[in-house]
């Protein structure tokens, strides 16, 4: 079957499988490869992305059920090689270890900063909360999405 | 994961044809957060998957004052969890909803495919020929059941894994059904079985009938309502226990209450006895008290689930005391 969708802002066909998962037609046939798959279930998190501005799962959702949406992935989230303020700060503050789960957490934090420019701990500890990382102990992360969160407020 | 044929209906009526022809072997898809994972374990091989999400009109909630809400079956928990009328009038419902798995997940998953979740007994969604996939033991029984229930199980011992049918539970809500062309709507205690009546399935949705609803009465003015979940871990976990309570008072008397539990038994579970023990109560700590001992006393816990009994006794006198004294 022939779906049609936007991908990081350009609009894309693509001819799937019925089995197909979103996770599968981006890095398999459009070779964006920062989307990660850690557990296939729904469980950790690396494969998150942005399905018409929200953070979903992309190994829960099959490839024909994203006709017509709006397709943001971990590449989209960069102006070309420049990285997004939520990148440099998860460099700055010593979010990124192994950086698996990177991609995964920066989608999340990216969903939270759009619709909550002034989050709590809190709040930023429940949007991350599909996201494991094994490595970091999430604090270092918590701080970058604080960080991240006065940068882009002072930007406006 | 094995090959099936993707099915898009216009219309409720086209998916409603479709489904309930039996020669189609056909599941429902909606938010796919559980049917994927069940089809890629094998536990469900159907060869025709109908997702729902191309049929308009059923994700939207509404509110008529006196006559109460509705939330269409395809509406997301994430917009469960956000409402505005929910979270101020139906509150029990958009904290449940927000005790729900992950972000991710909320996003994705909607409210008719979270009552109609298959539990999640690991020997159930692992390679076990249980009872509940037609073979003829119950692993958990004499097995690792830590997690299962202490009251109302067998032959299966299954505890519901829906937060939202808890708080709907206690809001005594209905659910609009859909099969082949015409509709039924039932009480939602009505909707979920017991074990004892059906250990295959947890509701009494025909094959191929569709959830298009749910439906809630309104709650008189100063009606209050809340949701508490014990979860093991801090990030995202389905309840050990929990608790939903809808309570009305009348000057510092409850003038009538409800309370259900979930992670205690096969389907969400609500004591007549002690909803009528609420009635015209005057609810000080010692009432409180008195209550949270007297609740689920037919419980029969498992080897590894008395702990679940003293949990569910704390947390209802917690949330009771939240609800009546604290205000
Ligand atoms: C990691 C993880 C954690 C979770 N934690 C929680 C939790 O804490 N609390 C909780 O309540 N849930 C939890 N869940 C379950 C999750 O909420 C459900 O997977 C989700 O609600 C299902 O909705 P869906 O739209 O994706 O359903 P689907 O996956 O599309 O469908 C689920 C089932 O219901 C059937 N179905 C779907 N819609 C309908 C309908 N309208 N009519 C009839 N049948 C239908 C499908 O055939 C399928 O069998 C968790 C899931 C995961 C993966
Ligand atoms: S509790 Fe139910 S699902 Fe789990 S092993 Fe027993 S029969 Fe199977
Ligand atoms: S790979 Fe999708 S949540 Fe883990
Ligand atoms: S940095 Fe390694 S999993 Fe998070």
């Amino acid at each position: 079957m022939k779906i049609k969708f936007t991908l990081n802002k350009k609009k894309v066909t693509a001819e799937v499988e019925s089995t197909e998962r979103l996770i599968d037609l981006l890095r398999n046939k459009f070779q964006l490869m920062g989307t990660k798959e850690g557990c296939s279930i729904g469980e950790c998190g690396a494969c998150t992305i942005l399905m018409d501005g929200k953070a979903v799962n992309s190994c829960l959702v099959l490839a024909e059920q994203i006709e017509g949406a709006e397709i943001i992935t971990i590449e989209g989230i960069a102006d070309g090689e420049q990285l997004h303020p939520i990148q440099e700060n998860f460099i700055k503050a010593g979010a990124i270890q192994c950086g698996f789960c990177t991609p995964g957490m920066v989608v999340s934090s990216y969903e939270l900063l759009n619709e909550n420019p002034e989050p709590n701990e809190e709040e930023i500890k429940e949007a991350i909360a599909g996201n494991l990382c094994r490595c970091t102990g999430y604090k270092q992360i918590i701080d970058a999405v604080k960080i991240s969160a006065e940068q882009l407020r002072d930007s406006k | 994961m094995k090959d099936f044929n993707y099915i898009q209906p216009d219309s409720l009526s086209q998916a409603g044809k479709y489904l309930s022809n039996r020669n189609n072997d056909a599941v429902i898809l909606s938010g796919g957060t559980d049917l994927l994972s069940l089809i890629k374990e094998n536990i469900y091989t159907n060869e025709n998957v109908v997702n729902l999400k191309t049929i308009p009109n059923l994700n939207n909630i509404k509110y008529k004052k006196g006559e109460g809400l509705t939330i269409g079956a395809l509406t997301k928990i994430s917009d469960v969890a956000e409402s505005k009328i929910i979270k101020e009038k139906f509150t029990v419902l958009a904290e449940a909803a927000k005790e729900i798995a992950s972000l991710q997940l909320r996003n994705m998953g909607t409210v008719g495919g979270n009552i109609c979740q298959r539990p999640r007994c690991w020997y159930y969604r692992e390679d076990f020929d249980c009872i509940k996939k037609g073979g003829g033991e119950c692993f958990a029984y004499q097995g690792e059941n830590k997690y299962h229930c202490i009251i109302g199980g067998g032959p299966c011992y299954i505890v519901h894994p829906s937060d939202l049918a808890v708080a709907l539970t206690a809001l005594d809500a209905k659910v609009k059904l859909f099969f082949d062309d015409s509709s039924r709507i039932i009480p939602i205690h009505e909707f979920f079985i017991l074990p004892e009546d059906d250990y295959l399935f947890e509701n009494i949705l025909r094959d191929g009938e569709i959830v298009t609803e749910i439906i809630i009465p309104d709650l008189p003015d100063g009606a209050k309502s809340s949701y508490i979940k014990i979860k093991e871990r801090e990030t995202w976990d389905f309840a050990v226990v929990s608790a939903a309570a809808v309570i009305s008072k009348k000057g510092s008397n409850i003038k009538s209450g409800k309370i259900a539990y979930g992670g205690v038994a096969p389907i969400p579970w609500t004591e007549e006895i002690i909803n009528k023990s609420l009635k015209n109560l005057n609810a000080d700590k010692n009432e409180i008290e008195k209550i949270s001992k007297i609740i689920l006393a037919d419980a029969e816990p498992l080897e590894k689930n008395k702990y679940k009994v003293i949990l569910a006794k704390n947390l209802v006198k917690r949330i009771l005391t939240n609800l009546v004294l604290d205000a």
